[in-house]
């Protein structure tokens, strides 16, 4: 059993006009095997909460603490984040030219693992997670991300999350651009993770047809930089209703 | 890659032209065997204002020595060698120097290398050319590669050893022919190489071209590209590593006086150290009588560390507007945090996520040599750059 606590974070960006407050006070507890969506208006600071907790450079943090199991996840360089079991699936994935998914999977495996994980094995449990993502075994001689459609990067995205093995995801919009059958699939992908390591899952999205496949145990409304409610799943079906009016005027 | 240049995608020539340094038109520029006939090399030439002239030690004479290394042969059997004289009708038949050095080389080098890949060649056929040398005299060295018409054949031309060498190659591609040629200038670090490449294209003949610089003082590789009939496709492309106190220079030359023929220049080179020096000046002359033309030059940079430069000029001369396009493209940069961060947040180091994105970036050349044992030769030289220094 692990848990990720995020505790009063405050997080600022640089921009021209100078230092602007994103997170402003950010509370969260996740444990391994919960579900926690979370929802929120437009530029409300999802995914600099996202980017935050994977250990952006661009963010700073100001104030407060993200410990994993009690570890002071904020003195870890962005790498060590991840071979500490965190995982982020970016909203936007980004292209690596000249490098295959092939090398980068496997180059990855083995920072995450400490060692090179052996061929024979790597290549069939590779090949058969593609398979459960329907993705055609050819994306591996494909450069990183190069020429992937929406749909694609995304699917690549679990398919990382299924061999990597990491003990919480951030999902940040992994759903946006999917199409129906897609939705599904990458769904079931999220959930074979789920099922396999007990993971922790912090699920952004702005719809709740997702949470039709990946049950949230509770969700969150983000705005402003700051949980502004919290409940079950019957809040997410409430937001689609009503909208965030009410907490953007409140 | 985060962009601190870029030159726009536009037209015309006239870009960084210093002042004091008079803008020479590429199509007016001499050819000629004879020294006699270039002016004494300074700085102040346009075609030599990267290149501080003691970099070039004795190549700056008039006369050279004959190239005494090895020359070691690797091919099919019905590729044929011979050394032949100037009388010979392939020698010259590429074209004529168009530099000081070039001529000198010329002149010095009584006979000419001569492979022949014959009209029966198909894609399988390779051949490896290893120059070698442990002489730092400076010399000359004449090669020419003739694929005959029809051929198909991939050629390398691998440069190592010690050597101050000033090189002319004549690359005659017959009609319809398919020649890949990869020069490798892979020296010791206290070699000093200028070569001249004198291409010339067939009818509806392709010509993949690569130049892979990594070892050497100071390597230039002036590389040109001549066309004989319609429909013939030169595709140029070049990749360097240039580690301190290296220079580095390539100056692809397309001149395209044919109608209805391609080029494509991609040039890609990383540059780590002090004083670490590359230059790339890619020169396109669209004549009046080439029209239906499609030409399309870059050249991307990667600075690994502070103290190294990297010069980026592209020209384009256009004398005709019924082109099917033309255009040019330029940019040199530091690494991409984007990309940085996201091999990171994989578990993979800072310094294994830069090795590979700098891998990557080069590797795009290597892909496209298409001889299973030069590019793993080269992955694993550009890995030990790589782990030298970049972390
Ligand atoms: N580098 C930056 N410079 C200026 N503003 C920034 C910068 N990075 C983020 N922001 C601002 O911070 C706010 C939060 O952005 P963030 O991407 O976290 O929103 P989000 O909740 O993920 O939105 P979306 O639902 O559209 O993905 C936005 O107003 C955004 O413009
Ligand atoms: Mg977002």
């Amino acid at each position: 059993m692990s848990i990720l606590q995020i505790k009063n974070l405050h997080v600022s960006v640089d921009t021209e006009q100078g230092k602007k407050e994103i997170l402003r006070g950010v509370d969260l507890t996740i444990r391994s095997g919960e579900t926690h969506a979370i929802m929120g208006p437009n530029g409300s600071g999802k995914s600099t909460l996202a980017y935050s907790i994977a250990g952006h450079p661009k963010y700073e943090v100001t104030e407060g603490e993200i410990l994993l199991d009690g570890e002071n996840v904020l003195e870890m360089s962005v790498d060590e984040r991840a071979r500490a079991g965190v995982f982020l699936a970016m909203q936007y994935p980004v292209e690596i030219p000249g490098v295959s998914v092939s090398n980068f999977l496997r180059t990855a495996k083995t920072a995450i693992a400490g060692e090179a994980p052996a061929l024979r094995t790597w290549i069939k449990e590779v090949r058969e997670t593609m398979d459960g993502l329907r993705m055609d075994p050819a994306f591996t001689e494909r450069n990183v991300n190069e020429g992937f459609s929406g749909g694609e990067k995304k699917r690549h995205e679990i398919l990382q999350l299924e061999l990597l093995k990491p003990k919480f995801a951030v999902l940040d919009e992994t759903d946006s651009g999917l199409d129906v059958d897609a939705l599904k699939t990458v769904s079931e992908g999220v959930n074979r993770a789920k099922a396999a390591n007990d993971l922790g899952v912090l699920l952004i999205t702005h719809y709740t047809r997702i949470l039709k496949y990946i049950k949230p145990d509770f969700v969150h409304v983000f705005v402003a930089g700051q949980v502004a409610e919290e409940g079950g799943p019957e809040l997410a079906e409430r937001l689609e209703a009503e909208g965030y009016d009410r907490y953007v005027r409140a | 890659m985060t962009e601190l240049s870029q030159t726009a995608q536009h037209g015309l020539s006239a870009h960084s032209h210093g002042a004091g340094v008079p803008l020479q038109i590429r199509s007016e520029r001499v050819r000629s065997a004879s020294v006699a006939d270039f002016e004494i090399i300074t700085q102040r030439e346009e075609q030599w204002r990267y290149l501080p002239v003691d970099r070039l030690g004795d190549l700056v004479d008039d006369v050279l020595a004959e190239f005494s290394g090895d020359i070691a042969l690797k091919a099919p059997d019905s590729v044929t060698t011979a050394w032949v004289g100037r009388e010979h009708p392939s020698f010259g038949a590429a074209g004529l120097p168009e530099d000081r050095v070039s001529a000198a080389g010329w002149a010095s080098a009584e006979a000419a290398y001569l492979v022949t890949i014959p009209s029966n060649a198909e894609q399988d056929c390779q051949v490896q050319l290893s120059v070698v040398s442990e002489d730092d005299t400076a010399s000359a060295l004449h090669v020419i590669v003739e694929a005959k018409t029809h051929s198909k054949s991939v050629v390398v031309l691998d440069h190592r050893g010690k050597a101050v060498l000033s090189e002319n190659v004549e690359i005659i591609v017959g009609d319809e022919a398919n020649l890949t040629l990869v020069s490798i200038q892979d020296w010791d670090e206290t070699s000093v190489h200028v070569a001249s490449h004198f291409c010339k294209l067939g009818r509806n003949s392709k010509l993949k071209h690569i130049v892979i610089s990594l070892g050497g003082k100071t390597v230039r590789i002036t590389p040109s590209v001549d066309y004989n009939g319609t429909g013939g496709d030169a595709e140029l492309l070049g990749m360097y590593f240039a580690d301190a106190g290296q220079h580095l220079e390539h100056r692809p030359y397309i001149d395209h006086s044919v109608a209805n023929c391609k080029s494509r220049v991609t040039y890609k080179g990383a540059l780590q150290g002090e004083k670490a020096h590359t230059v790339w000046v890619g020169d396109v002359l669209i004549r009046k009588e080439a029209e239906g033309t499609d030409t399309y030059e870059l050249n991307r940079n990667l600075l690994l560390t502070e103290g190294a430069r990297a010069d980026s000029v592209p020209n384009l001369e256009i004398e005709t507007g019924k082109i099917e396009g033309a255009g040019h493209a330029s940019a040199s940069g530091r690494f991409d945090d984007e990309q940085l961060f996201y091999l990171q947040a994989r578990g993979i180091s800072e310094s294994e996520a830069r090795r590979l994105v700098v891998y990557g970036f080069l590797n795009e050349i290597i892909q496209q040599i298409g001889v299973a044992e030069i590019e793993a030769r080269l992955t694993e030289s550009i890995e030990a750059e790589l782990a030298r220094s970049v972390n």
